[in-house]
């Protein structure tokens, strides 16, 4: 055991990564801006500096504790520092702090406050030239004048979700943090996930509010305002109110909600279990067929995104089941009313969730039908908890009431969806059924742990086993789609969500530091499971009854139209210029984006096009100049008919077209 | 091929022995001073002329070659006469013939193109007699102008690789950098941090896989020393480096060179095609079973680059921004491997020491501070241009005995040492002996080693925003202090010039340059505020006059110049009154007219436009 002094008095520690965490160890909470223990240390804001004697001011985050050395955490010395820090953060900082969403929760103000920066002797720069804010995608507004360039927005793209959509730019004071090229997220690949959100220090990266439209609905009396909550915000809106995380609070939402003025208070686990109906049944036809497998989930609409955009290639795989949050929209818009509920006249669906990216996804076109959408609004965790302040309502003293019926009934399987691993074994208790006729006794795994992003589990079923895997972050989801598609590893079924922990810890949860407060949510969400009465979806009764009255069974043609959609490739290049007409037999696309063109592409296309000449191809085959195989690293790219060729150099242009045009025109050119 | 330390020595012998015959050979600098200045065209009319007159030259032959850097850049471009003793000085084209003709083929110096001691009034012959260089030890820079920078054979018949080959044949790693660590050689790139050590670092860090990394991104204005012994003996770096990894055990060396400087970098990948063809480099060098290979890798010219945890995330192709040590690169480098990482001038000491002994390095300098430094001088000094001295020597000496004294008989005010990260020293410093130690005491430092003469005409106070603004546009933004210290301490500087600073201002730039050394991540935050810090306390009196009296006492800063029209001067011709672009300026045909100093915005335009001379300006 080795011992560090902190302020005098000895802290032993053992495998801390850093003085900080000694520190805090020492019962010393040091100011940070910038860290993030599951993101790596950045030392940027320099508030955490400790003196360390000798050895000077250094920043506790990045330096390793070592046995002997001595820290002051409050000398004059890293006292004046931080506040001067302080004053000119504050200096370059849109202060209008009263109107900010972030007021009360963001930590520059919290420090500015207790380190007594009473005044800004710098005239603020923000004034003089304030940076437009982004507001273009439905999710997030990111603000850059109320950045402090912190860098966790930047790193927990790169590290946990591997998007690397947001980076520094320019130099000096001009520094600023954003998309490439000064574009705004709705311009690049950005899924929406909002855990910039979450690390964000200061309202520089926020969850965009929907709760004017909301209540604007709650106040029109024609309107049905129907709400659905989603598991995981049971097990951490009462974080905001003073509970501790993974306390169930499901009753005293539904008890807020009504006083709100909701008309019908609904369970989004109902629909997680009609999807688990409807998944379960569409992995085991796969399974029998052998197709398309594995199946990849589709509940996280974050992680639908990337796939999309960055893996196009396993779109056959993606479950074609909506999310529970639109099957929802879709059942409520379309049966509500035929299930009894006479009163119901122009239904407003609102959800609430602990996710940014929903509001992306009740946006998408597929989920709407004439134009009205099946989930008219998406509020989060956090805005509810807003609205329930606003509407006065005290919280702690709001009695427990039960959802209404029939979608508020629910299973402990639909739970667990709120957590990593939730969903796929979910689905694995309701085939093992199907195909056994037994129940699942065992369960597949216990909540992951933080920071675990990867876990597979195999199952026995009737001697076949069922291989499983779990991600969490769309980084690790990368790494397990390489293997499967490689054939390295083979899985049956791989579910993704895309926050780290899984929804617990999306974007729209109660701000938190660590990753163990998510843990401490999936805990809760698997107790509620253990205490269910019903732990496996086919025995949700509701569910059954809906089938019986509407859907007749899973996948069949009607729940094929109310609970499935399709994906489309969003690869963002995808034009192209004709160079050359051909007869449609063939055609070539040579990239011609800065990375190929620098390595020769051109001329690549140059010496082929002398080749077609002289063979006499040039009216047969069309050849056109393209953007991005997104095959970079083995430029220059070209494609064939569609087939992709890597590291098609000029020198190897002749090879290439004797093996691959001239060979399909074998007969028919004159040659020369 | 070179494939063993025999063979090396015979080939030295050969080239020699084909050299034996020329007994002159004609030196033109190609230093990128000197080719600023022409000496290209210089070159080509000696190529023209010496290839038309060969037979008359034949009796005794003369080599014509280009070189790196003479150092005495003030005078350039310079041709040295080897053989003869012959430095000629500002030599053009039309001089070629008259050189060819008088001294080549006749024997004669021409005495117009010597240089002219204007203390004595004596025409120096060669660079024994020329004050620059007599006072100076060249010892990394003797090969600079004295070799053909793109002929290895030059570099072979100046025994280079020799020390290449003593350590692959006699020495052990650990030897090496034991005679490393006893030379007291510390690192020429500003820090100081003693190579021996550094490298012993290296060499025991666990790793398969090592690198070494030759910091070539001098960047500070008015520094040149890198760019100079890389294109004046790119091989001494190369065999420095490949002792340098041979030591650490290394088998991959990056040279990261700024884009700006093109010469260089052509030299250097010229040197390295050459040592990799012939043998110094690649596989089994020299029969040995120690291989290594090295290639270039030019930066963007981001200031922050030369700082080695920002100049290694360049290299592995992320955004120049510094990351906290520990871990050093020594432990935890270029893609996470162990490396080595040194100066240009730190390498090119290094083939020095291990051919002359570590005694006869450490027999130069001072108790702390061996062997020579290179050092940039610039400014208002005399004799600029590129220079080496042992460690210890005072900077009077080399201002005033090697520099020749402040320009144009001014009085000398300050030096800016170490560039934008280093300190300003006044007349009382001038007998502070030029070592890491003195200077730091000091609250200057070494740097990189580029000095700018100050003279009287310098407003400090401007000379410090000036540096200020460097620094702030070459911050990388990463960390706070730095990233929002120095753009607030520029504010502050510039309101002070502007004349609209108040008292308290000159408390905030202490306190801000306080927090910005104590608070940054990197050498270029924690040493920005030195310019600011070393004239507050040197020069506080010129700061006060700004802020208090209202005037610049160098009539530098524009806001607090004041033009009048001397009434007894005065014609009333009304040109001034005509030329103001702020209509400040009133008055009467043939009567004395009048500045309103409210109105006037202190363009200057009606001192130039005065027939006269009746306008003056006051402090």
């Amino acid at each position: 055991m080795s011992q560090m002094i902190v302020d005098g008095r000895p802290v032993e520690f053992t495998d801390e990564p850093n003085i900080l965490e000694v520190v805090r160890k020492a019962g010393i909470e040091l100011p940070t801006l910038c860290y993030q223990a599951h993101l790596s240390s950045f030392g940027a804001c320099r508030m955490c500096v400790v003196d360390a004697g000798k050895r000077g001011v250094v920043t506790s985050c990045t330096t390793p504790p070592e046995d002997g050395l001595s820290v002051e955490t409050s000398s004059p010395r890293v006292h004046n520092v931080r506040k001067v820090a302080l004053e000119l953060l504050l200096a370059a900082h849109d202060r209008n702090c009263l109107t900010c969403e972030k007021s009360n929760s963001c930590k520059l103000q919290d420090y500015s406050e207790r380190y007594g920066v009473d005044k800004v002797r710098f005239f603020n720069s923000t004034d003089e030239a304030k940076q437009p804010l982004d507001t273009g995608n439905p999710c997030l507004v990111r603000d850059p004048n109320k950045c402090v360039l912190c860098g966790n927005c930047v790193r927990v793209c790169l590290e946990h979700q591997g998007m690397n959509i947001l980076d520094f730019s320019h130099r000096g004071s001009k520094v600023e943090v954003g998309p490439a090229f000064g574009k705004q997220l709705h311009e690049v690949d950005c899924i929406y996930c909002g855990q910039c959100a979450t690390v964000c220090p200061t309202g520089a990266i926020m969850v965009k509010q929907e709760i004017a439209q909301v209540t604007k609905a709650l106040n029109d009396p024609t309107k049905t305002v129907v709400f659905q909550v989603a598991p995981a915000v049971r097990v951490g809106l009462g974080e905001l109110f003073g509970l501790a995380p993974g306390v169930n609070v499901e009753g005293k939402i539904v008890a807020a909600l009504r006083r709100m003025g909701a008309d019908r208070v609904f369970d989004t686990n109902f629909a997680a279990d009609l999807t688990i109906m409807e998944e379960a049944n569409e992995f085991l036809k796969r399974f029998t067929e052998g197709k398309n497998l594995p199946i990849f989930t589709s509940c996280c609409p974050a992680w639908v995104k990337a796939a999309e955009q960055s893996f196009p290639e396993i779109i056959p795989h993606l479950s074609s089941c909506r999310s529970p949050q639109q099957m929802f929209g879709s059942v409520v818009k379309k049966f509500l009313t035929a299930d009894g509920d006479k009163e119901a006249t122009d239904i407003y669906c609102v959800s609430v969730m602990p996710c940014s990216a929903k509001k992306f996804e009740a946006g998408r076109p597929e989920f709407a039908i004439d134009g009205v959408r099946d989930v008219d609004a998406v509020i989060t965790t956090q805005e509810l908890a807003r609205m329930i302040r606003a509407y006065g309502l005290t919280f702690a003293n709001l009695p427990d009431e039960a959802f209404d019926q029939p979608y508020g009934e629910s299973t402990g399987a639909a739970v667990i969806f709120g957590a990593s691993g939730g969903v796929a074994e979910a689905a694995l208790r309701t085939a093992y059924k199907i195909l056994t006729g037994n129940e699942l006794e065992l369960d597949l795994w216990k909540t992951a742990a933080p920071g675990e992003t990867h876990r597979e589990a195999e199952v026995n079923i009737n001697g076949t086993i069922i291989r499983i895997a779990t991600v969490n972050t769309i980084k690790a989801a990368d790494v397990l789609i390489q293997e499967a598609l490689n054939g390295d590893k083979k899985y049956h079924m791989i579910e993704v969500m895309a926050c780290p922990g899984g929804c617990v810890g999306g974007a729209g949860q109660p701000p938190h530091d660590t990753l163990v407060r998510r843990a401490e949510r999936a805990q809760g969400l698997a107790a509620i499971d253990q205490h269910c009465k019903h732990r496996q979806s086919h025995n949700n009764v509701a569910v059954q009854e809906l089938y019986n009255r509407h859907l007749e069974q899973p996948n069949s043609h009607e729940a094929h139209e109310a609970l499935h959609t399709e994906y489309t490739s969003r690869r963002r290049i995808t034009e192209s210029i004709t160079i050359s007409e051909g007869s449609g037999q063939m055609d070539i696309a040579i990239c011609v984006g800065t990375c190929c063109f620098q390595q020769g592409s051109y001329d690549t296309m140059q010496k082929l096009n002398k080749l077609l000449r002289t063979h006499h191809l040039e009216g047969q085959v069309e050849v056109k100049a393209t953007f991005c195989f997104e095959n970079c690293q083995k430029g220059p790219n070209i494609a064939v008919n569609g087939k992709l060729i890597g590291e098609a150099t000029p020198a190897k242009a002749e090879q290439i077209f004797n093996d691959e045009i001239l060979t399909e025109f074998a007969g028919e050119c004159a040659g020369v | 091929m070179i494939a063993t330390p025999e063979a090396l020595q015979e080939l030295r012998e050969t080239i020699h022995a084909d050299r034996a015959g020329v007994t002159r050979r004609v030196l033109i600098c190609a230093g990128t001073g000197c080719v600023a200045n022409g000496s290209l065209e210089v070159l080509d009319r000696f190529v023209e002329l010496i290839g038309n007159e060969r037979a008359i030259l034949q009796k005794e032959p003369a080599g014509l070659e280009h070189t790196g850097c003479h150092g005495f850049c003030e005078r350039g471009p310079l041709v040295k006469i080897e053989g003869m003793d012959i430095l000629y000085t500002r030599v053009r084209p039309e001089d070629v013939a008259e050189i060819v003709d008088v001294t080549l083929k006749n024997g004669v110096v021409v005495d117009r193109l010597l240089y002219n001691d204007l203390d004595t009034g004596h025409k120096c012959r060669g660079e024994k007699e020329i004050p620059f260089y007599k006072l100076q030890t060249r010892t990394s820079l003797d090969n600079c102008g004295n070799i053909n920078p793109d002929k290895l054979d030059d570099y072979l018949a100046k025994d280079g690789y020799a020390a290449l080959a003593k350590v692959l044949d006699t020495m052990t790693p650990e030897q090496v950098c034991r005679e490393v660590s006893e030379s007291g050689l510390r690192g020429r790139g500003g820090g100081g941090f003693p190579s021996g050590r550094k490298w012993d670092f290296v060499r025991n860090a666990p790793g398969d896989k090592k690198y070494v990394i030759v910091n070539g991104d001098e960047g500070d204005p008015g520094a040149f020393m890198d760019r100079s012994l890389m294109e004046g003996d790119p091989h001494a770096v190369l065999e420095g480096m490949a002792i340098a990894a041979f030591a650490v055990g290394a088998d991959e060396g990056i040279i990261y060179v700024r884009a700006e400087y093109p010469l260089a970098v052509a030299r250097i990948r010229n040197a390295i095609k050459q040592a990799t063809a012939e043998g110094p480099l690649g596989e089994d060098i020299l029969g040995s079973d120690f291989s290594f290979t090295v290639r270039v890798k030019e930066g963007a010219g981001a200031f922050v680059c030369g700082e080695e945890t920002a100049l290694i995330a360049s290299i592995e192709g992320h955004r120049g921004m510094p990351v906290s040590k520990p871990p050093f690169p020594a432990i935890s480098g270029l893609f996470g491997k162990p490396t080595l990482i040194n100066n240009v001038e730190t390498f090119g000491n290094v083939p020095l020491i291990m051919r002359n002994g570590a005694a006869w390095f450490n027999g130069m300098g001072t108790e702390k501070s061996k062997g020579t430094k290179t050092f940039a001088l610039t400014g208002e000094v005399v004799n600029t241009g590129l220079i080496e001295v042992p460690m210890g020597t005072t900077l009077r000496t080399v201002i005033f005995d090697i520099g020749g004294g402040i320009r144009g008989g001014k009085k000398f005010k300050a030096v800016q040492i170490g560039g934008p990260s280093g300190g300003c020293l006044t007349e009382e410093h001038l007998d502070l002996p030029l070592d890491y130690e003195s200077l730091l005491a000091v609250g200057a430092m070494v740097g990189s080693g580029g000095l700018v003469v100050l003279n009287e005409d310098t407003c400090i106070v401007d000379m410090a925003r000036f540096f200020m603004n460097f620094t702030q546009h070459e911050s990388c933004g990463k960390c706070t202090l730095c990233r929002e210290g120095t753009r607030r301490m520029l504010q502050v500087l510039e309101k002070i010039v502007a004349g609209l600073g108040v008292d308290e201002d000159l408390d905030t730039l202490a306190e801000l340059a306080v927090a910005v050394k104590d608070g940054s991540l990197c050498g270029l935050g924690k040493t920005a505020p030195n310019p600011v810090l070393s004239t507050l306390k040197y020069f506080h009196a010129e700061y006060d006059a700004h802020v208090h009296e209202g005037r610049c006492p160098a009539k530098v800063c524009q806001a607090f110049k004041r033009y009048v029209i001397e009434p007894t001067e005065c014609k009333g011709c009304s040109k001034c009154s005509r030329v103001c672009p702020a209509g400040a300026i009133t008055g009467k045909i043939k009567e004395p007219f009048l500045i309103d100093p409210e109105a006037c915005v202190r363009c200057g335009a009606c001192v130039s436009s005065c027939p006269f001379n009746a306008i003056k300006e006051v402090a």
